[in-house]
């Protein structure tokens, strides 16, 4: 099992670890509710140096960018884009960051479990681009702080201002001997940064976080939050067997771009959608699971992706992909759980209004 | 910690022999890699379940874990205060009892475990 650079940190402070995609990590340390509600409410910092980045490098790389993933990337060396790569089907190989670090260098973060698939699909698809590409994962560190207090403790706990950046926009800053990347994003509907640096700036950057009293959240919150936010997660709201305009993700796929992967596909499927992904809140106390089907009427509707019962929410809630023809508001459904029916309304995926700074 | 007079079943539930009636629960050691509980799925009165079924579940925020019954016999008894209160398996595992069976294969219990094999299990 691989490790990161935090990874004894963690132990000492006697985290509950999990293996996920190859890396041993924090799953939670005093527990998933009290993590969630410290971002929700405060401040949280998360691990995410298993995530991975990939450089892409040359005369082409706009265009090739473009050319893979199907949000529009501009020569914008402040912005940050939410993008998808897709099949030619229209289904999803990953979703992603990009960050245009000058025209000819552009660094995609992507899912910690699809790293090597996804680095071997952008290699595929690259002849006739003057390109060059590398896998980069293992020398980048990440981290994430994430709150409605980061703000005012962020030049605390890294020396640089973060007042400057609105949502979705980012600087490289100088940072001890070299630079870390500053983004105003994040996975948890709240305000905050993810930070890019040196294996070494990133342990200082933690110790210096904890010091301040910003808790330590694991894998548990960061899926907690991140779903109460209807940010989708790979192997859940989308994967190899579903598209982009069905799990709502329109807002990232540019139909009116020039080509891009799977273009043609996703323009006839959103004139006639199959499936799509909505709210689901349960009706009697249980939890609805990845997996568990909907039924209408006896009939097997749709799956639900990710569902919890959490310390914010009065009801329990999931996400659920269904047919498109009985995705009515309002509408009664069942939900399977483990050889029992359980009575549920669909509804709008609004669970939490997000606090971005834009 | 594993608490002496129960017996124990590889599945991390325990039992407590009152006469023909079993009392179960789950073990300390099971609370503990759950983490906190928030929601417990009880089986129902009446019903008549066999060693090693699945008769509810017992769920974290994170993942539901399945209830099994070390033992063969008949509900007759659920702790509904679970419901309003599922931390209870998280503070006081060996007071918080699930359910009472009455039980029909008394030979059952001599397979399970003793406390003292129970905690290599647990400790493992």
């Amino acid at each position: 099992m691989k490790h990161t650079v935090l990874h004894e940190k963690h132990l000492a402070l006697n985290a509950k670890m999990i293996e996920y995609a190859g890396y041993h990590m924090p799953v939670y340390y005093q527990g998933i509710s009290e993590e969630h509600l410290a971002v929700r409410n405060h401040m949280g910092i998360f691990d995410v140096s298993h995530m991975g980045e990939i450089l892409v490098d040359g005369k082409d790389a706009l265009k090739f960018v473009n050319y893979l993933v199907t949000n529009q990337i501009i020569e914008d060396t402040s912005k940050v884009t939410y993008a998808l790569f897709c099949y030619e089907n229209g289904t999803v190989v990953d979703d992603l960051l990009v960050y245009v670090i000058k025209p000819e260098q552009i660094l995609l973060v992507v899912n910690a479990s699809n790293v090597e698939k996804d680095f071997e699909w952008i290699k595929s698809q690259s002849k006739g681009f003057d390109v060059n590409l590398r896998n980069v994962s293992d020398s980048y560190g990440q981290i994430a702080i994430q709150g409605p207090k980061v703000i005012d403790h962020i030049e605390e706990i890294i020396g640089i201002e973060g007042k400057d950046l609105s949502f979705m926009t980012y600087k490289v800053a100088p940072y001890m001997d070299g630079y870390i990347i500053l983004s105003r994003t994040g996975y948890t509907g709240e305000d905050g940064f993810e930070i890019y640096g040196y294996p070494s700036y990133i342990e200082a950057i933690w110790d210096k976080a904890i010091e301040i009293g910003v808790v330590p959240c694991g894998l548990g919150a960061r899926d907690t939050l991140r779903f109460e936010a209807t940010l989708p997660l790979y192997g859940h709201e989308i994967d190899e067997t579903i598209n982009p305009v069905e799990a709502a993700l329109n807002f990232a796929v540019k139909l009116d771009k020039e080509h891009f992967i799977g273009k043609d596909a996703l323009v006839l499927y959103k004139e006639q959608p199959k499936r799509k992904l909505v709210g689901i809140e349960l009706l009697e106390r249980n939890i609805p699971r990845q997996g568990y089907p909907i039924l209408k009427d006896g009939k097997e509707i749709g799956l639900i992706t990710t569902g919890y019962l959490l310390p914010t929410q009065e009801k329990p809630i999931a996400s659920a992909l269904i047919e498109a023809s009985y995705a009515v508001m309002g509408s009664e459904v069942e939900v399977l759980i483990r050889n029992k029916t359980v009575k549920a309304t669909i509804r709008n995926r609004k669970f939490y209004n997000k606090n971005y700074k834009k | 910690m594993v608490k002496a007079g129960l017996l124990y079943s590889e599945s991390h539930e325990w039992v407590e022999k009152d006469g023909n009636v079993g009392i179960v629960g789950i073990s300390d050691h099971a609370q503990h890699e759950l983490g906190s509980v928030v929601f417990i799925d009880l089986p129902k009165v009446g019903k008549v379940i066999k060693k090693g079924d699945a008769v509810g579940a017992v769920e974290s925020v994170k993942a539901a874990s399945d209830l099994y019954t070390p033992i063969s016999g008949k509900i007759i008894e659920i702790n509904e205060a679970l419901e309003n209160e599922p931390e209870m398996l998280n503070d006081n595992p060996y007071g918080a009892w699930i359910f009472k069976v009455e039980i029909s294969e008394p030979s059952e219990l001599d397979k399970l475990l003793s406390p003292e094999a129970y905690k290599e299990i647990a400790e493992e």
